[in-house]
């Protein structure tokens, strides 16, 4: 499966467009994390715990998007965004969607 | 008198490190920007489609950074006045370039020379409360060209 943002890939044509396909992930902080980042807006610097909880999710949300374009038949997704968005206090969702298509 | 000592403690800490982890942080971008100059990030849409093929690979790199304690004082006040806030003006600055930094490792690490169609994302992370955590992250992201 080739996951690009791009709309265009080098030497290759797109055969059959299958439509948009989505993946998301919501998920909470848990509470140690939240008091070390407590701590952490005192002095400054980077929420290490933050960064890859991020990371990890927004793989989770690409890995849901790639299962739907599998499961419509599609051998790449071209023109991939990413969205951040939070839901209430101390969760956010990922949201990763793109174009499902047909490769030659 | 107890909650004011608090206070100048904490003000005191936070300008401390924080100045000093961002001067370090700087430190780090610009000497690591001059590591990755041959990996250019562009946000033109298209590659070239002359250029002999190529694979291609969505890479992305991200980072949350807090504020401190100092930082989210002076901020405070600025509220008042109004104008430029030069205090958050620098956070979201080393965000960024750490970012752009991150996609570039990734590339490097899939052998690309360069990156197309590059999108930064900003977004801010806050608990309810008011005195929650104040934090940014930005995300960037593009599609590496990997000579076969």
């Amino acid at each position: 499966m080739l996951v690009t943002n791009i709309e265009i890939i080098p030497g290759k044509r797109v055969t059959k467009h299958l439509g948009l396909v989505q993946g998301s992930s919501v998920r909470a902080k848990h509470v140690g994390r939240d008091i070390m980042a407590g701590l952490k807006n005192i002095f400054g610097g980077e929420l290490k715990g933050y960064t890859e909880l991020l990371q990890e999710s927004r793989e989770e949300a690409m890995e849901r998007m790639v299962e739907q374009a599998q499961a419509v038949g599609a051998n790449a997704v071209l023109n991939v965004r990413f969205s951040t968005s939070s839901v209430a206090a101390g969760a956010a969702e990922l949201f990763a969607y793109g174009t499902a298509v047909v490769l030659e | 008198m107890v909650d004011l000592i608090i206070f100048l403690v904490l003000l005191a800490l936070g300008y401390g490190f924080g100045r000093y982890a961002e001067l370090k942080h700087y430190k780090s971008i610009i000497q690591r920007e001059k590591e990755f100059r041959d990996i250019p990030a562009v946000t033109t849409k298209f590659p070239p489609l002359t250029k002999p093929l190529s694979d291609v690979e969505l890479v992305s790199g991200s980072v949350v950074i807090s504020v401190d304690y100092f930082k989210n004082f002076i901020a405070g006040l600025r509220n008042l006045v109004g104008g430029r806030v030069t205090a958050y003006e620098t956070l979201v600055d080393r965000a960024r370039r750490e970012a752009i930094l991150r996609m570039k490792e990734e590339a490097r690490a899939f052998g690309g020379h360069i990156i197309f169609n590059v999108k930064l994302e900003t977004s801010s992370i806050h608990k309810g409360r008011k005195n929650g955590i104040g934090a940014v992250e930005v995300l960037a992201y593009g599609t590496v060209l990997i000579k076969q």
